[in-house]
């Protein structure tokens, strides 16, 4: 098993704002949820579910965006090569265009969510999936790093 | 209110941030302002286009209140004056036929609880905005009385006390009618009454909390007695809080006063205020505050006769059919027989009294006209309203346009010094104004 072979010190070194930016994504991919089904319902307390979950995920967001400035400042971003960079850029998009969502969720009623708000859902939604998976690949690559 | 503030005080330094952070945006975003001035007002406006922001436009004027020997401006051949001053927070006043002055003191009633992000913010806008009343208890009523006819009233009394959130008031006979925001309550009245100990009777209930966005209920009874007619104001700016909070609001009822039974006469009114006869075609007249945040110059506030059963349009459409993209699902059966307003007063001026004016007092350009209350924009970068307006009226319809007749509650750093709600005229014909802000009761009448 990878994990069990890893030196002791390489925990240490592994970034501490995933921790935060997993909750953040979690909201804006439940952001995109809520939006779909008041697209579908048209009942406002879908879209107030979707304005908090912006509200969330924003606040955790910046929270997480803090700590990876630490991290980066501490040296605990190692190994700082291409697909963590497409990460980190992803990231500030997905903030980026959820601020942006956010005021358009603060609007009254129908035009809070459609079509304005739930085409920013889906668009962070797939953003947050390719990052993700670009996440992934940087893992690996970093773990495979470790263990050399 | 008490619990308004216990609410409050915690986020209060979160929703300053967020205020602020808007302030920024707001100012960066501003270069639609040049356009603010180009407001509709008169008989068939030409409406501006829909716009939908990030941001909505947000001024509130800070109050500051009147100086000693501040008074609002009247036009030429007008004085004015302070009836009674010391008020707290006083929204409609109300003529009986003795010539004492019913002053209605009320706080708004308790926020509903907070839904969204945006009412954080939008609540510490609108206490600004609005005057909501201090944390002082009023909901009351005071009785003036001017013996000596100097234009100020040497008798206060509380006439009667612990009310919720009172507008409306009407007398009919020995029936005092109170419109509180939940219900329509009668009380006993002898002329030359200074207060009333007696228990109220409800007359009906009406539709109040726990959302009650639009709280002031409107009251007039008809020329025979027979029945009362209550404005009630919607439940939300365009349905944001559900379709089913707007049950029976947005429009003006009718209740029978000896049973209390009630019917809607119109609907589709968003915020309706100031209900009065028009002295010619005895028509029902109101003055409706209309939706925000679709721009600087839309949608205007207007006045307009009510029809029994008319449909005015609010949440589907405005001013005829331009249909509203904010509300889902639409009722296209509804918006194609919303009837377009009469006469239009400007963007955002937040019309909440009207009076037509019959008297011999004022000059005679004024008989016949209606003046209104225009308490003054906060969604809107250019303050407009803040004001009382006199629409000349001919043979029973509006006659050209608004003319400003008292001015200067903002100072000239643009502070409200005072903010006009409810109208009245007195018995000897002088204009009552109610000043919420400024917590007096102004009197205009023709200069000696």
């Amino acid at each position: 098993m990878i994990h069990q072979t890893l030196r002791a010190g390489a925990y240490r070194k592994l970034p501490m704002h995933t921790a935060f930016w997993h909750f953040a994504m979690a909201c804006f991919l439940g952001t995109f949820i809520t939006d779909l089904t008041y697209w579908k319902t048209a009942e406002m307390t879908w879209a107030n579910f979707s304005a908090w979950l912006l509200a969330a995920g924003l606040l955790l967001g910046v929270v997480a965006a803090l700590v990876g400035l630490i991290d980066w400042l501490v040296g605990r971003l190692v190994g700082m090569h291409r697909p963590t960079l497409v990460f980190l850029l992803g990231n500030v998009i997905v903030l980026a265009l959820s601020f942006l969502n956010s005021l358009v969720h603060s609007r009254d009623a129908w035009t809070s969510v459609v079509p304005i708000g739930i085409g920013l859902s889906a668009v962070v939604a797939v953003l947050i999936l390719v990052t993700s998976l670009v996440a992934r690949m940087s893992a690996h690559a970093r773990i495979g790093g470790e263990l050399a | 209110m008490i619990a308004r503030n216990e609410i409050f005080e915690g986020p209060i330094r979160l929703r300053t941030t967020l205020l602020c952070t808007c302030t920024i945006i707001l100012s960066a975003c501003s270069n639609d302002d040049a356009a603010n001035g180009d407001d509709v007002v008169g008989p068939s406006p030409k409406l501006a286009e829909q716009t939908q922001y990030l941001v909505p436009q947000m001024r509130i004027a800070p109050v500051v209140g009147w100086k000693d020997g501040e008074t609002p401006t009247v036009a030429t051949g007008l004085q004015i004056k302070a009836l009674a001053s010391g008020l707290n927070h006083p929204r409609s006043v109300y003529t009986l036929p003795n010539g004492d002055v019913l002053v209605v003191e009320s706080v708004a009633p308790p926020q509903a609880s907070v839904t969204r992000p945006k009412d954080l913010i939008m609540g510490l806008v609108q206490s600004f905005a609005t005057g909501g009343g201090g944390s002082e208890a009023s909901n009351r009523i005071t009785l003036l009385r001017d013996a000596d006819g100097d234009g100020i009233a040497e008798v206060h009394e509380v006439f009667l006390d612990h009310l919720n959130s009172p507008f409306g008031v009407a007398l009919v006979g020995g029936d005092l009618y109170v419109a509180n925001t939940d219900a329509i309550v009668r009380y006993p009245y002898k002329e030359g009454d200074t207060k009333i100990t007696e228990p109220g009777t409800t007359l009906t209930d009406l539709p109040g909390g726990p959302i009650d966005h639009h709280w002031t209920k409107s009251l007039v009874a008809s020329d025979d007695g027979a029945l009362l007619y209550v404005g009630i104001g919607s439940n939300s700016n365009i349905t944001e809080n559900g379709i089913q909070a707007e049950k029976d609001r947005a429009s003006i009822w009718e209740v029978d006063r000896a049973t209390g039974r009630s019917r809607i006469f119109a609907d589709g009114l968003r915020n309706p205020n100031g209900l009065s006869w028009e002295p010619m075609t005895k028509a029902l007249w109101t003055v409706v505050n209309e939706r925000d945040e679709l721009g600087p110059n839309l949608v205007p506030d207007y006045m307009t006769s009510v029809k029994d059963g008319g449909f005015y349009g609010w949440p589907y459409s405005y001013y005829g059919q331009n249909i509203d993209p904010r509300v889902m699902p639409q009722r296209p059966d509804l918006v194609a027989k919303a009837i377009s307003p009469d006469y239009t007063l400007g963007s955002h001026v937040a019309p909440l009294g009207m009076v037509f004016y019959t008297a011999g007092n004022l000059p005679a350009s004024y008989h016949g006209g209606a003046f209104v209350g225009e308490h003054g924009s906060w969604n809107r970068k250019q303050f407009n309203g803040y004001k009382v307006a006199f629409i000349p009226f001919k043979d029973g319809h509006p006659d050209g346009m608004p003319q400003d007749v008292v001015t200067g509650f903002l100072d000239a750093k643009e502070q409200a010094r005072g903010r006009p709600v409810g109208l009245a005229v007195d018995q000897k014909g002088g204009l009552l104004i109610a000043d919420d802000v400024g917590n007096k009761v102004w009197r205009v009448s023709a200069k000696l």
